[in-house]
C-alpha cells in the first residue's frame, strides 16, 4: 500500500511516516479503507437514508450532553429534582445543555422510528441482512430501556408515576409478580434506591449496551452492503476492477451527503431546542415541573410520546382469569413480533417499489395504525380511544402474522438488474 | 398483580376525579402576558415580594438573578424588594416553614418556581381572581379554580370580596345541587378598579412565567442566531453535496 512505501521512502512528509508507523502497529488505514473510503454504497440513497447516520450523530449528541449533565445532577431523591432545577438555572449553559439532552432523547425516537420504517419499505430486513435487522431491533429495545430509566430521573411526578406503571407491569406474572417488583426497584415503592440503580443503568449500563450494538449494527452493514431503494444487490454488477458498478465510496459521497441532511435535522431539532422545548407538553410534560409525590398521582399518567403505541397495546387487552398478566405478555409480544419480520416477509421482491398494491396498502395502513395508537396512548383509556386502541392492536398484530400470506399472493414486478435513478 | 390493580384503580379514581373536575370546570382566562416587557416583570417583581413571598418561596430563584435580569442595581434590589435581611445571592425563600403552613393553614403553601410551568401561566391569573365569599369555608373565602384551596384570598384588598352567584341544577335521583356559574362584585370593594387588578396579577403571572425559566429570554435570543448560521450551514453543505455529486452518473 501507499503507506507502507511511504514508511520506506525517506522523501516522505512526516506526517505520511507517522501515519506508517501507526498502519504498522493499528489497522488505522485498514479500517478507514474498509469502512468509508473504500466502502461502496448504492449511488441511488433517497431522503429515507439519512436517518441512519443521524441516529448516530443523535447517539453521540445524548452520550456529550449527558456527561456534561452528570456533572451537576444529583442521584438521590432528596436532590434529583432541584439538581435539575440547578443545572436549568445556575450552571453555565446548562439550561442548554438539558434542553438538548431532553430533545435529544425524542429525536433519536423520531430518526429510529423513521430508520425502521425505511427498512419495511425497501426489504432491509431481509436476506441477507436479517442479522442486521435483529441487531437494529435490539438497538430499538436497548433504546426504550435507555429512555426509560432516564425518564426518572428528573425525579418528577410524572417520572415517578410513569415508572411506577412500568414497573408494575412487571408484578402482573403470577407467583413471582410481587418479588420480581420489589427487587427491580430494591425497596417497596419507588424510593432513592430505586433512583439511584435506575441512574446506574441510564448512564453506564445501557449506553454500553447500546454503543456495543451500534458497533455491531455498523459491522453487520458493512459485510452484507447496503440495500437501497430498488432493493437489488450492487455486488451483482461489478466492473473490472471488481467495485460495484452501481456503488459509490461511501467517503467522500456520502459523508459530503449526510452533512447536509445534518444540517436539515440540526434547523429543526434547533427550532425545538431554542423555541419549544416542552413541544407543547409532549417533549417534556407538565406534571414533571412538580417534584415527585408518592401521595399525589397526576391527573392522567401518560408515558412519553414515543412508548405510546405499546401503552395503548398494553391498555386494549381486558384482564380476564382475575389476572393483568394477558395486557403486558400482548406488549412484549408486540415488540418480540419485530424480530421475526425478515422470516414472515415472504415477498419475491424487497422494494416497495416492485411489490404490488397489497403490501403497499398493508405497509401505509401499519403506519396509519402505529401513529393513531401513539395518539391513543397519549389520551386517557376513555371512548373513544379504548375502541380505537383495540382496533390499532388487532391491526398492528394482524400486519405481522399475515405478512407470509399476503406478501406471497402479491402481485409483484420484476426487479431490475441495475438501480434506478 | 395486586400493584398493578392498585395503580389502575388510583389511575380511574384521579381519573374520575379529574373528571369532575372538568365538569364543575371553571373556564380559564388567557393570562395575556408579556414575558418580553420588562416593566412588567419588574412590577410582577414587586407584587410578589409584596403579597406572595410572605407564604410562598422561589426556592429556585435568585435575588441577584433577577437584579441581573429584571435590569435591577443592587441598591434597587435592596430597598425594593428584599425585606428579609438576605445575601444577594441567597435563594428567596418564605420565613414561613412548612410546619408552620401546615399548622396554620392546613397545608404547606406550595413553592412557586415552577408553577407556571406546571399549570400554566392561565391557570395561575384565573385562581388569583376567582376567590370569592364562602362562610363555610375556615377563612371565609373559597376559589372557583381550585374549590377547598386553602390559600387566603391575599389580594382582597386590592380586588375586594366577589360574590358567588349560583345555579341550582337538578341532578339523577331528583337532588338538586348548587352549581357556581359566575362570579360578581360584592359589598366589600378593592382599592382597584377590574382593569388594574387584572393588569396586576398579569404583571405578577408574567413574573412567575420568568422565575420558572430565567434564562427563556436568552434561549430565544440565542436561537435565531443559532438557527441563522445552521441555515448558512446547511446551504453551504448542499452545495458541497452538489460538487462532490456531479461526478456521480
Amino acid at each position: 500500500m501507499a503507506d507502507s512505501k511511504a514508511a520506506a521512502d525517506p522523501g516522505a512528509g512526516r506526517f505520511a511516516r507517522f501515519g506508517a508507523w501507526i498502519d504498522a502497529r493499528f489497522p488505522m488505514t485498514k479500517m478507514w479503507q474498509e469502512h468509508a473510503a473504500a466502502y461502496y454504497a448504492p449511488k441511488n440513497f433517497n431522503f429515507w437514508y439519512y436517518f441512519g447516520s443521524l441516529a448516530l450523530f443523535v447517539l453521540a449528541l445524548q452520550i456529550v450532553t449527558g456527561i456534561f449533565l452528570t456533572m451537576s445532577y444529583k442521584p438521590s431523591a432528596e436532590e434529583a429534582f432541584g439538581s435539575v432545577e440547578y443545572i436549568m438555572r445556575d450552571v453555565e449553559w446548562g439550561w442548554l445543555i438539558r434542553y438538548l439532552h431532553s430533545t435529544g432523547a425524542s429525536a433519536f425516537f423520531i430518526v429510529v422510528y423513521l430508520h425502521m420504517f425505511r427498512a419495511l419499505l425497501y426489504g432491509s430486513h431481509r436476506n441477507p441482512r436479517e442479522l442486521l435487522w435483529i441487531l437494529g431491533v435490539l438497538i430499538y429495545v436497548a433504546l426504550m430501556a435507555e429512555a426509560f430509566f432516564g425518564y426518572l430521573l428528573p425525579w418528577g411526578n410524572m417520572s415517578y408515576w410513569g415508572a411506577q406503571v412500568i414497573v408494575s407491569l412487571f408484578g402482573t406474572f403470577p407467583l413471582i409478580g410481587d418479588a420480581l417488583i420489589e427487587w427491580i426497584r430494591g425497596d417497596y415503592f419507588m424510593s432513592d434506591i430505586t433512583l439511584n440503580r435506575f441512574f446506574a443503568l441510564h448512564v453506564v449500563a445501557l449506553p454500553l449496551v447500546l454503543i456495543f450494538l451500534v458497533v455491531a449494527h455498523l459491522l453487520a452493514l458493512h459485510e452484507v452492503g447496503s440495500n437501497n431503494p430498488d432493493g437489488i444487490e450492487i455486488k451483482k454488477a461489478k466492473g473490472p476492477d471488481g467495485r460495484p458498478l452501481d456503488g459509490i465510496p461511501f467517503h467522500p459521497y456520502y459523508t459530503v451527503k449526510d452533512v447536509f441532511g445534518l444540517g436539515v435535522f440540526l434547523v429543526l431539532f434547533a427550532g425545538v431546542v431554542f423555541f419549544a422545548p416542552e413541544l407543547g407538553g409532549l417533549f417534556l410534560e407538565a406534571p414533571n415541573f412538580e417534584p415527585a409525590n408518592p401521595l399525589l398521582t397526576p391527573e392522567h399518567i401518560a408515558p412519553v410520546w414515543y412508548f405510546t403505541p405499546y401503552y395503548a397495546i398494553l391498555r386494549a387487552v381486558p384482564a380476564f382469569l382475575n389476572t393483568q398478566v394477558w395486557g403486558v405478555l400482548v406488549l412484549f409480544a408486540a415488540v418480540l413480533l419485530l424480530f421475526f419480520v425478515p422470516w414472515l416477509d415472504r415477498a419475491p421482491v424487497n422494494s416497495i417499489r416492485y411489490r404490488g398494491p397489497v403490501y403497499k396498502t398493508a405497509l401505509m395502513i401499519f403506519a396509519a395504525d402505529f401513529i393513531m395508537l401513539g395518539y391513543c396512548g397519549l389520551k386517557p383509556a376513555v371512548a373513544p380511544f379504548t375502541m380505537m386502541s383495540v382496533i390499532g392492536t388487532i391491526v398492528y398484530f394482524a400486519f405481522f402474522l399475515l405478512m407470509p400470506w399476503y406478501t406471497r399472493i402479491d402481485r409483484t414486478r420484476p426487479e431490475p438488474a441495475r438501480v434506478t435513478k | 398483580m395486586n400493584a398493578l390493580a392498585r395503580l389502575a384503580a388510583a389511575a380511574a379514581l384521579a381519573f374520575t376525579a379529574a373528571a369532575n373536575a372538568a365538569t364543575a370546570g371553571w373556564p380559564l382566562q388567557d393570562a395575556d402576558t408579556d414575558v418580553g416587557n420588562l416593566a412588567s416583570l419588574q412590577r410582577g417583581a414587586r407584587n410578589f415580594v409584596n403579597y406572595c413571598l410572605g407564604c410562598h418561596s422561589l426556592q429556585y430563584m435568585r435575588y441577584s438573578q433577577i437584579a441581573e435580569d429584571l435590569a435591577l442595581t443592587e441598591d434597587q434590589l435592596r430597598a425594593n424588594l428584599m425585606f428579609t435581611g438576605m445575601r444577594i445571592y441567597d435563594p428567596m425563600l418564605s420565613a414561613l416553614s412548612a410546619e408552620q403552613g401546615r399548622s396554620w393553614f392546613g397545608n404547606a403553601p406550595p413553592d412557586l418556581s415552577l408553577i407556571t410551568r406546571s399549570r400554566g401561566p392561565d391557570y395561575v391569573f384565573t385562581f388569583l381572581g376567582s376567590f370569592y365569599e364562602d362562610p363555610m369555608r375556615p377563612a371565609g373565602v373559597n376559589n372557583a379554580v381550585l374549590p377547598g384551596t386553602a390559600m387566603l384570598h391575599v389580594l382582597a384588598p386590592l380586588q375586594g370580596l366577589q360574590r358567588p352567584r349560583f345555579e341550582t341544577i337538578a341532578v339523577e335521583g331528583g337532588k338538586e345541587i348548587q352549581h357556581l356559574v359566575g362570579l360578581e362584585p360584592g359589598n366589600l370593594p378593592g382599592d382597584l378598579p377590574e382593569a388594574a387588578f387584572d393588569s396586576f396579577v398579569r404583571d405578577t403571572v408574567a413574573f412567575l412565567e420568568y422565575v420558572a425559566e430565567p434564562h427563556r429570554a436568552r434561549r430565544e435570543a440565542l436561537g435565531v442566531w443559532v438557527i441563522l448560521f445552521l441555515l448558512m450551514f446547511t446551504a453551504f453543505a448542499w452545495f458541497l453535496y452538489k460538487e462532490y455529486w456531479k461526478d456521480v452518473k
